[in-house]
């Protein structure tokens, strides 16, 4: 649910990075966070354990340009990937704008990719959302530098039937992390326009 | 997709500001808040350049949608208020008509019960000024500068 605020001008959205554990969700937070320019980014806070995972969330605040005297600021969020911490999950798609699903393209790791994709689907319906219902969508297939992957065909036809925006990753290196950032932000900001319109 | 969008106007702006400035001085409090459920800022008060507000938002929000969380599995509604006790400063929590959050914070010059005798009166004031609003993001005809956004502006965002 994006906030528009008439009187500061500026456009508020709440993009969600989901995906299996250790697939790079937090690398791709981390990656934008080193490379943006100081005065368009806010502090990042990682809610994370002793052992660096997500317990909660990463958040980082981050202004891109102004569309039509507004400026736009994306609120960037990432889930924690383990499978037990479901509940968690479901709280941070709350209100999200926009959900990029980072895919782990190791074979090893295609089931994983799979069930995380079945937890996504199920998580927004019960928050009301619905990624066959015009929900901002865009997958990542990360860690494309690591051997064993899965090739890119075969994750399209396993993860991506409805055709979204999809783009190849490295996030370490950040291979990929902005072009999916940015095609995000146009997915978000395509349907702003057309909510206004209807 | 399920979720209205959030509107902000200048006049239930400026009362929601109006409310939260007189709630800094009635409460002696460093800072006042508020932060809608999904962690966007609303408005700020008092000592707030000071602190990392866009950073408090997100938390407070995450902390609340936590607290919902484990309400909803004692079969509670919410848990609307929360306090949190530092060594020198307290973060006073309260979920404002289950819609915003109303963040104050402060110190030794305040008290506890003092903060949540003015709270609740903003609470008031706040919910009657967010029901407003709703309606008015409700009705049909508003204009909005988005109707009208094309490729070009949009391609143009990442012009940098």
């Amino acid at each position: 649910m994006s906030f528009v605020n008439y009187m500061a001008r500026e456009i508020n959205c709440k993009v969600v990075y989901y995906g299996p554990g250790l697939c790079g969700k937090t690398t791709n937070l981390q990656y934008i966070y080193e490379r943006a320019s100081p005065e368009s980014k806010g502090k990042m806070i990682s809610l994370a354990t002793e052992t660096d995972r997500t317990l909660f969330f990463d958040f980082l605040p981050l202004s891109l340009g102004e569309i039509r005297g507004f400026k736009t600021r994306f609120h960037l969020y990432t889930v924690p990937g383990q499978v037990f911490y479901d509940a968690s999950r479901k709280l941070i798609l709350k209100g999200a704008d926009a959900v990029v699903f980072v895919a782990d393209s190791q074979e090893a790791r295609l089931e994983a990719n799979l069930e995380s994709m079945d937890n996504l689907k199920q998580n927004l319906l019960e928050n009301n959302l619905d990624l066959d219902k015009g929900l901002p969508f865009v997958i990542q297939y990360n860690k494309r530098d690591l051997p064993d992957v899965t090739s890119v065909e075969e994750l399209h036809k396993l993860l991506n039937p409805n055709d979204v925006p999809e783009h190849e990753a490295v996030a370490r290196t950040g291979l990929g992390v902005f072009d999916t950032l940015k095609s995000v932000a146009k997915l978000i900001v395509a349907e702003l326009k057309k909510q206004q319109t209807v | 997709m399920g979720n209205p969008q959030m509107v902000m106007y200048e006049e239930e702006f400026n009362q929601i500001q109006h409310v939260v400035d007189r709630l800094v001085k009635d409460a002696n409090a460093r800072v006042v808040f508020i932060v809608d459920k999904n962690g966007q800022l609303i408005a700020a008060g008092g000592d707030a350049e000071n602190v990392d507000t866009t950073s408090l938002a997100s938390l407070t929000a995450g902390n609340i949608a936590a607290t919902g969380g484990m309400a909803k599995l004692l079969k509670e509604n919410e848990f609307a208020t929360q306090f949190h006790e530092g060594e020198k400063a307290n973060i006073h929590i309260q979920l404002v008509g289950n819609r915003v959050i109303l963040v104050v914070i402060f110190d030794a010059k305040s008290s506890l019960g003092l903060v949540r005798l003015r709270v609740r009166k903003a609470s008031d004031d706040l919910n009657a000024i967010f029901e407003k609003l709703l309606k008015k993001v409700q009705e049909p005809g508003a204009d909005s500068p988005f109707a009208e956004i094309t490729d070009e502006d949009i391609d143009n965002l990442f012009n940098d």
